[in-house]
């Protein structure tokens, strides 16, 4: 797993003054545009160091340093109120700030709606050592013992007499040493005291975004660049260039020349770059450069052989990595079951389509590397770009731009490495931009999976024992192998890929098989896609849980009532997990009674529940959903009249921010249950453009009720697990409307045809 | 040389006739909150002006322009404060945000055609403008608000 220890947890915290604040150019770098390239050295010039997460200037203004990259989750607005509350600043005063890569923050990933959750501790601890410090000083400098003094709005306050957090910048002693022991013990604010968290608050990324001037990877621009398309090869991977024939190229005005790509890496076998004096000429260029190419492995994969050798895994009883599940004699179970039941469950090939397509600008700056991109997992790539351009990690430098969508695309940042050996093949900056198609052929996207699912019942009708073998492309082990854990059998296995299918329900023994799916692994680049393995391991359980639930003729909220109860490992434990399943059991009657469950419904049209705690047992979210279906039963077609979400994520910090994301969420799991997934074919994936892929629209959007638990419990994620629970509460509401069981997504039309009640 | 009109200045761009607007107005002339999305027409992201209609920038050929009066997103208000964009900042509709320029625009010309947009016209006219972070609930609300706020300005003004 990510390591989630900060720097901050193994040292002590420094607050000190570094002369004027203002000398460090904060103020000029820190506008809403966010610029990158416009930054000056404020953290390698060797003056500012004073605390790691934060600075005061003299004017007051208060710059939070945010190493999350911002791809529509606002998530510097939701970090940096979190220090806020804590300091007392004043909110108008306080500035974010994207850094720049540096080993002393840490590994630096967004993903896995980890970033409020992790962060949450540390800066509400960073906060208030800073507001000691101030107070101290603050009393210092108006001569009060700091027993009378509080601090509030921006100042420390003393009876009538106040002072300004820049005053006591510009003049105080903020030197003060905080060991981990005191920190602490660092008094933090109790709920009904908070002014920032929990309160609606603008989000300080948004008016940039309004008018133009969000600066974006693709807008990262230095002089004397020259611009760059990729011609991708026929595979993945293993491909070699044969020969390049760039003749009828030359006749685009701006072209400039072709250059197969030598990746000691061996992140873009067999790439070839066009390269041009500008977007337009290297795109119409590379469409006219001719390259034969070696194909390499998965050249003559499809989905459909990827899927059988799924299936073929699952059946080999030996095959994959066993979690822990708590124990339990599953097969004792089986064999002494009265009755079983059992499903196979199969999702398809789905792209991230995140609307900017990647890019990447890299060039050589005194001796330092520069590779300038929106990126989610720069601790990863690193040592990859180091490998492919010969050189320390040290001698390379990531700056963060806005991402135009991450949705875990660009956890994956393979594409910063072809723009970095093209800028040092050619030795002048290289801005490469993927056309649409290009970056759709190259996705990692999330692999197709297979799933096959089994549960036991005694004489008596109780559930005793369940089975689920899952088998798809691990991004984990393709991309990050170290982050792999053991199973209990010794074979490691991809969490992120499994991760869902060690459910909350009381089943008895429960036994959880992961298998990799080694052609899909060696075909393509799987990637975590929002949610990642809960898109598909939750697209089972609930699917399995209703098909369970009507088979002992219960119905589906009782049933789920039933096997939620919190006994043993399910009753959770802290500090975010407290509460186990009955708080999952708490989100699933509510949204039952928000969405009128068990109410009369026209013919054709039916509801369907589902629920989900999130990514990881150990940071859950609860989460339940109710959607309401009509079906057309003779052309097939599924309306999704509404959706009812009811969320449990502990405290929320952001309470506009975290109904945006459960709202996206929500549409993007509407998105894969009905609109998207493609298919690999031969060594590439079928649809590379919105001709043919054809995600969710404005007027796709069904009505929607959404509802957070009040809750004072620690903070855990949002960004995901809301996409988790719609296609199997759709796929549920098609049963009830039809009886009719869907067991493939996404689910379309002609599928409902095919299927018979 | 092609000359037209953007944001109220005449520019001249040598590039070549067929070279899309898109890449004129982002890589030439230097302004990139117009961006590039699918390059077929199809997302609306590169989505600006010519002569007051919603145009997809990235199929739209530098010689179509000739002449013509073409607006982005840098242009539609001075100060950034057309009442879409307050509209947009007050109801905190962008995630991402690398839609909205698109989205706006497309809008913007949508509120001249119907200034007091229902639910089918919003999602007629705004169904060419993809959001992947799916803000559509919020851009429907928004540009209510907008043509709200249209509307009371013209009845009081």
């Amino acid at each position: 797993m990510v390591d989630r220890n900060h720097p901050l947890s193994r040292r002590n915290f420094l607050v000190a003054t570094a002369g004027t604040g203002a000398a460090f150019g904060f103020a000029a770098l820190t506008g809403a545009a966010m610029n990158p390239a416009a930054r000056g050295s404020a953290f390698s010039a060797g003056a500012f160091e004073p605390t790691l997460w934060f600075n005061i200037d003299v004017d007051g203004i208060v710059t939070v340093n945010i190493i999350r990259a911002e791809m529509g989750q606002h998530v510097g607005t939701a970090l940096a109120r979190i220090l806020a509350e804590e300091l007392e600043a004043d909110w108008a005063k306080v500035r974010i700030v994207h850094v720049d890569t540096d080993p002393k923050w840490g590994t630096m990933v967004t993903g896995g709606s980890w970033s409020v959750w992790q962060t949450f501790p540390l800066f509400s601890r960073a906060g208030a050592a800073g507001r000691m410090a101030l107070i101290e000083a603050g009393a210092k400098l108006m001569g009060v013992a700091p027993a009378a003094c509080r601090a509030a709005n921006g100042r420390i306050i003393a009876g009538g007499r106040s002072i300004s957090y820049g005053d006591i910048a510009a003049h105080g002693d903020l030197s003060r040493k905080f060991t981990p022991a005191e920190l602490d013990k660092l008094p933090i604010k109790p709920v009904a005291e908070r002014k920032l968290i929990g309160k609606p608050v603008p989000a300080i990324d948004i008016p940039a975004k309004t008018n133009g001037t969000a600066i974006y990877g693709i807008d990262a621009k230095v002089p004397g660049m020259v611009h760059a398309r990729p011609k991708l090869p026929p595979t993945r991977y293993g491909a070699r260039v044969v020969s390049i024939d760039d003749s009828d190229a030359k006749a685009v005005k701006g072209y400039l020349q072709s250059i197969a790509l030598d990746d000691p890496s061996g992140t873009v076998p067999g790439w070839v770059m066009v390269i041009a004096t500008s977007t337009a000429a290297a795109i119409r260029a590379a469409d006219l450069v001719k390259v034969r190419w070696a194909a390499g492995d998965g050249a003559t994969v499809s989905e459909k052989t990827i899927l059988d050798r799924g299936a073929a895994l699952i059946a080999d009883a030996k095959a994959g990595s066993i979690l822990d599940t708590g124990g339990g004699d599953v097969d004792a179970a089986f064999a002494a079951a009265t009755r079983t039941i059992s499903a196979t469950y199969t999702t398809a090939s789905v792209l991230h389509f995140q609307l900017e397509p990647v890019n990447a600008l890299a060039f050589e700056n005194d001796g330092v590397f520069e590779i300038h991109t929106g990126n989610q997992w720069q601790s990863l790539i690193l040592p990859t770009l180091a490998k492919a351009l010969g050189r320390p990690e040290t001698g390379i430098i990531m700056r963060t731009y806005l991402i135009g969508g991450g949705f875990g695309r660009r956890l994956n940042g393979d594409y910063a490495v072809p723009a970095a050996l093209a800028a040092k093949a050619l030795g002048k900056p290289v801005k490469m931009t993927l056309t649409r198609a290009d970056d759709a052929r190259f996705d990692s996207f999330r692999s197709p999976s297979v799933q096959a699912l089994t549960m036991a019942f005694d004489s008596n009708g109780a559930v005793t024992a369940m089975n689920h073998a899952a088998s798809a492309g691990w991004p984990t082990q393709i991309l990050a192998p170290a982050f792999m854990p053991k199973g209990t059998n010794g074979v490691p296995y991809d969490p992120f890929a499994i991760s869902g299918a060690d459910h909350w329900y009381d089943v008895g023994a429960l036994r959880v098989r992961a298998i990799s799916n080694d052609l899909a692994n060696s075909s393509f680049r799987p990637g975590w896609l929002r949610s990642v393995g809960p898109g598909w391991t939750n697209w089972a359980v609930e699917s399995f849980i209703d098909e369970a639930a009507h088979s002992t003729k219960a119905d589906p909220v009782a049933f789920r009532l039933a096997h939620l109860t919190g006994a043993g490992r399910n009753g959770g434990s802290g500090p975010t997990a407290t509460g186990g399943a009955l708080r999952q059991a708490a989100v699933v009657k509510r949204a039952a009674d928000l969405a009128g469950w068990g109410g009369a419904l026209a013919a054709n049209n039916g509801r369907g529940i589902a629920t989900s705690f999130g990514q990881e047992r150990d940071m859950p979210t609860w989460m339940a959903c109710v959607a309401e279906v009509a079906v057309d039963p003779k052309a097939g077609g599924v309306t999704v009249k509404r959706l009812t979400l009811v969320v449990d994520a502990g405290t929320i910090v952001d309470p506009d921010g975290a109904r945006a994301q459960v709202e996206g969420a929500a549409l993007w799991g509407l998105s894969l249950a009905l609109h998207e997934g493609t298919a690999f074919e031969n060594g590439q994936v079928r649809d590379t453009n919105l001709d043919s892929y054809t995600p969710l629209r404005i007027g796709d959007v069904p009505e929607m009720l959404i509802e957070f638990t009040a809750s004072t419990e620690p903070p855990v994620g949002l960004g995901e697990p809301a996409t988790t629970v719609v296609a199997p509460a759709i796929a549920n509401a098609i049963f009830a409307a039809t009886g009719k069981r869907l067991r493939h997504l996404p689910m379309r039309p002609e599928d409902l045809r095919s299927t018979t009640a | 040389m092609t000359s037209f009109t953007l944001n109220g200045l005449r520019v001249v761009v040598d590039a070549d006739a067929e070279t899309p607007l898109l890449w004129v107005i982002r890589d030439d002339i230097g302004l990139t909150g117009t961006k590039f999305g699918c390059g077929i027409g199809m997302c609306g992201a590169c989505t600006v002006h010519v002569g007051g209609r919603a145009t997809r920038s990235c199929i739209t050929p530098l010689a179509a322009v000739e002449g013509a009066v073409v607006t982005t997103i840098e242009g539609l208000d001075p100060a950034g404060a057309h009442p879409l964009q307050k509209a947009w900042t007050a109801l905190q509709v962008p995630q991402c945000g690398y839609c909205q320029s698109g989205q706006i625009m497309q809008a913007a010309a949508m509120l001249v055609d119907f200034p007091a947009p229902n639910d089918a016209d919003i999602d007629a006219v705004m169904a060419g403008n993809l959001c992947r972070c799916m803000t559509y609930v919020r851009i429907r609300a928004a540009i209510k608000a907008a043509a709200a706020d249209m509307a009371g300005a013209a009845h009081n003004g």
